[in-house]
């Protein structure tokens, strides 16, 4: 899978242990198929997670990324292929002998035990002397805030402490992995938010290497370190968050993160990476760049944010590429508007604008001629 | 809408006057005077004190109340067993048959469970005593406790198991900690319902009891075709009384379990 990290993100954070070859990684999965009967949950996977990454799985619900998961906590057996956790292959090994835990969806806490019972359930079956146990539980019970609840039982808390019950009890026998499996799923949008913070937080101060699973791409980009987008049991491609979203792949990762405008057209090269793109009858080409080396005709796709996209009334010279068209839907979310251009041959192009005048003094209305412009560098050119 | 409609009144009556009035008929003659079953000479507790002098009937109950602790026991443990195979084991060749298998004796004739077993206890040279009689209610209650704890299994979230797995505990562990308590409701009232089968039960024990091991069902059987003695109206109305608590006490304890556990889970899964 290729790696694009951007400079300045490897300036600013030292940590990224997948760009040194030296690094040994935490878990490699090599050539991992699981198969259902007939059905493919995943596909020949081979990835490498490394000591210390808050890594996530990211894709639609049957991707096969919880399958992924549940096998690295022992839950299922690759059909073929072979998964190393700290070098050692951990086929055969049952859930209760590996040095991973996981935290449910459903938190899946004990509901005839109280809170402390919960957090100290691990601690008890791995024969630690009780003086030690009843540390390290008032040590999870305050590392989630949760000393005072300690003696409730699991229904007589709120959704918020469940959530963290779930985590102390899962880091309590401080596992070499922590499984999380849409572990803020069940919160409201706020409490979420809030959530991942404190999530990150905890990864940091534990050490532990975090894998989580999610369907929510803002979730995956706020607390990951790396991400891997899934899709039918293959992954489609692993790269930091911001490498994900300025230089995706495929048009399946741009679309899936984030919202993106993806015109279709045939490629001529122009030399130095510069292409520029047919993708309409007498309308002048458009210019993109790609690394990648592509033949005269090539089938193409021009991946473009909205908010790289700048709304005129004019036609801005100055830019490489502009486009006519008529405003066809504004969406007004208050910070920002969404401009929905219909162009010349019934596309549909979205621009973004950061709202930071007033709305009377929106200048562009519906059914209104505009410019769409973007640089030659703002979008990124897909070939799949 | 009128609830108390004349015709809804009616049915109430008629419909509770088929099911109790013998019952209720056998409960107040056990309080007659007189010794002539038919005829009422004023009420006295009389005969449940003879009864008490009864070392006959005393000793069947005696004998049907440890058959009926033990088999229950015995049912219990098997039928939770075989409840918790069939629900947690998903699909295996011949899953249909194993749980068409369990459910059997449910719809089976009891003479033709009797009979069979009172062959086999003879095949195998197995002297007819409490032990038979044990054996055989528990085979007979054994389906009904699995019916119960399997209806529950059915709505446990397995998830719980596989934290326990997953935080260190061995299967063995994981099903003594989180399933059984959890499920504990339900096998109690297996449990007591297995208990109420066994005092019951006339035909299955009559094929397998011994001389030395009447149980009151069969006592009660046969001192009634040498004439019905108030002293019977008298130990049908204890055994109508224990068998009422122990019908009432199991779906109390079903019913609260269910209440609580849906409480629970929905406060436990949902925010």
């Amino acid at each position: 899978m290729a790696q694009a990290t951007k400079p300045q993100r490897a300036k600013a954070e030292a940590f990224a242990p997948w760009q040194d070859a030296s690094t040994r990684p935490l878990i490699e999965f090599r050539g991992v198929t699981k198969r259902f009967g007939t059905f493919t949950a995943i596909d020949d996977i081979s990835l490498d997670i490394y000591a210390k990454e808050f890594f996530a799985l990211l894709g639609p619900s049957g991707c096969g990324k919880t399958t992924l998961m549940r096998m690295l906590g022992g839950f299922e057996t690759p059909t073929e292929g072979t998964i190393l956790l700290d070098g050692q292959d951990v086929a055969g090994v049952p859930p209760n002998r590996r040095a991973t835990n996981m935290m449910f969806q459903s938190y899946a806490l004990f509901p005839h035990l109280d809170i402390a019972e919960n957090i100290a359930f691990g601690l008890r079956r791995a024969k630690i002397p009780k003086d030690q146990i009843a540390a390290r539980v008032d040590e999870m019970l305050k590392l989630v805030q949760l000393t005072p609840y300690r003696s409730r039982k699991p229904h007589q808390v709120s959704g918020g402490q469940r959530q963290r019950v779930a985590l102390a009890r899962a880091l309590a026998r401080a596992p070499k992995l922590l499984l999380l499996d849409e572990p803020l799923g069940a919160l409201d949008k706020k409490l979420r938010q809030e959530t991942q913070f404190e999530l990150m937080d905890i990864q940091e101060k534990t050490g532990t290497t975090f894998v989580i699973v999610t369907h929510d791409q803002e979730e995956a980009m706020t607390v990951a370190s790396r991400v891997a987008v899934m899709d039918h049991g293959k992954l489609v491609q692993v790269a930091t968050p911001d490498a994900i979203y300025e230089t995706p792949n495929s048009t399946y990762v741009a679309d899936f993160i984030g919202d993106v405008n993806i015109i279709e057209g045939a490629a001529t090269p122009l030399g130095e990476g510069r292409y520029e793109i047919h993708w309409a009858e007498g309308a002048t080409p458009l210019i993109g760049t790609t690394d990648e080396a592509l033949a005269t005709g090539a089938k193409v796709y021009l991946a473009i944010r909205p908010e790289k996209v700048a709304i005129s009334t004019e036609n801005p010279e100055s830019r490489a590429n502009a486009v006519p068209g008529t405003v066809h839907d504004i969406a007004y979310l208050g910070n920002i508007s969404t401009y929905h251009v219909e162009l010349a041959n019934g596309a549909i192009v979205k621009a973004q604008t950061a709202n930071t005048h007033r709305i009377a003094r929106r200048d562009i209305t519906w059914d209104d001629p505009v410019w769409l412009s973007w640089t030659d560098t703002a979008g990124v050119v897909l070939t799949r | 809408m009128n609830r108390f409609s004349w015709f809804n009144a009616t049915s109430l009556t008629l419909g509770f006057a088929f099911l109790y009035l013998p019952m209720v008929i056998l409960v107040i003659y056990s309080f007659n005077e007189s010794k002539l079953v038919t005829v009422w000479a004023g009420f006295s507790t009389r005969w449940y004190g003879e009864l008490l002098q009864n070392d006959a009937f005393l000793d069947a109950a005696w004998v049907t109340l440890r058959v009926a602790v033990f088999s229950s026991t015995l049912a219990t443990v098997l039928g939770t067993m075989a409840a918790y195979v069939l629900v947690r084991a998903g699909r295996f060749p011949g899953r249909t048959l194993f749980s068409g298998m369990i459910y059997a004796p449910l719809v089976m004739p009891e003479v033709i469970t009797g009979l069979s077993l009172l062959l086999l206890f003879i095949g195998i040279g197995l002297d007819r005593g409490i032990l038979t009689i044990v054996l055989a209610h528990t085979t007979f209650s054994m389906c009904y406790v699995s019916v119960v704890v399997s209806s529950r299994l059915v709505s446990f979230d397995r998830s719980l198991e596989e934290a326990a797995l997953d935080l260190g505990a061995t299967p063995f562990d994981a099903f003594r900690l989180v399933t059984l308590p959890i499920i504990a409701p339900a096998v109690i009232s297996g449990w007591l319902l297995a208990f109420t089968l066994s005092l019951d039960d006339l035909v299955i024990a009559s094929f397998t009891s011994g001389p030395s091991s009447t149980t009151l069902p069969i006592k009660i059987f046969s001192a009634v075709r040498l004439g019905v003695s108030p002293e019977i109206n008298a130990l049908s109305t204890i055994l109508i009384g224990i068998v009422t608590i122990g019908v009432i006490t199991a779906s109390l304890v079903s019913k609260r379990a269910v209440i609580r556990r849906q409480r629970e889970e929905q406060a436990a899964f949902q925010t």
